[in-house]
């Protein structure tokens, strides 16, 4: 799945990295504490989350993730777009709450972490 | 910093950086880490053992941040072991055994707020790592070494 139709399911819209919406992303995980995503995400390439500071898109940079994705029709601030940008990710938002947003992306294909 | 900057893709130069970890600005914090992630990334680090080392020291500088009003993070790599030390003066960790219990934490509410303080962070830190140490001294501080392997 591309970034591109992670914003068309989602209904969202694109606040930073318009260029990388012909991206592939082959996983998602979504949680409002960061400090789930760095003990239990592996691979994962995009983050759904309803948390707004910094420390998101620091905490996606250490895992190397492409797109990040705030439900619930949250904004993150310049700063957080700048810190981004800097580190090539898109950043979407979406008014879908975190349920219904992972729900439409794993039915759509986009798979979360197999236990093992 | 200190210590000369190797020059990009030599390796087998030993190199050390140092970074100051701002234990007043939250915002700001992780910045040591991503430069840290730069450096290793211009020295030809395979991305795996980046991440490993990005993760370990991202949630170093965290808790440094929230717990210990900031410190210092030394990073050194000698070609084949990324080396991270994190020296704080903080409160200090009375019990290290208890708290590398995943699930254990003396976060407040308002540090799980920003998304932090689950007791993730040092059983984290531990698994990322290949050798982990604490040393702790109650109302001296902290310093916590990690290496990661290449």
């Amino acid at each position: 799945m591309t970034i591109g139709e992670v914003r068309t399911l989602l209904d969202a819209r694109v606040l930073c990295g318009e260029e990388m919406l012909e991206q592939t992303v082959l996983s998602a995980c979504g949680s409002d504490m960061m400090s789930d995503v760095l003990a239990f995400v592996k691979e994962q390439s995009v983050l759904l989350t309803g948390l707004v500071n910094p420390q998101v898109i620091r905490t996606a940079e250490m895992m190397d993730m492409r797109c990040v994705v705030f439900v619930r029709g949250k904004m993150p601030d310049e700063a957080m777009l700048a810190l981004a940008r800097s580190h090539d990710m898109a950043v979407l938002t979406t008014p879908l709450r975190m349920y219904t947003a992972c729900g439409r992306l794993y039915e759509a294909g986009l798979k979360g972490e197999d236990l093992s | 910093m200190t210590g000369a900057p190797a020059p990009e893709g030599r390796r087998s130069e030993a190199l050390k950086e140092r970074y100051i970890v701002d234990g007043d600005d939250f915002q700001a914090a992780g910045s040591a880490s991503s430069a840290m992630k730069k450096l290793l990334r211009s020295l030809g680090v395979p991305p795996e053992a980046i991440r490993r080392a990005a993760i370990c020291m991202y949630e170093g500088e965290i808790n440094m941040v929230i717990h210990a009003n900031g410190g210092e993070a030394e990073v050194a790599f000698d070609g084949e072991t990324i080396t991270m030390t994190l020296a704080d003066s903080g409160p200090g960790i009375p019990d290290p055994e208890l708290a590398l219990r995943e699930g254990w934490s003396t976060a407040t509410d308002a540090i799980r707020d920003l998304g932090f303080g689950a007791g993730m962070g040092l059983p984290n830190m531990k698994r990322n790592s290949d050798e982990m140490t604490i040393d702790s001294t109650a109302g001296q501080g902290t310093t916590i070494t990690m290496t990661v392997r290449v």
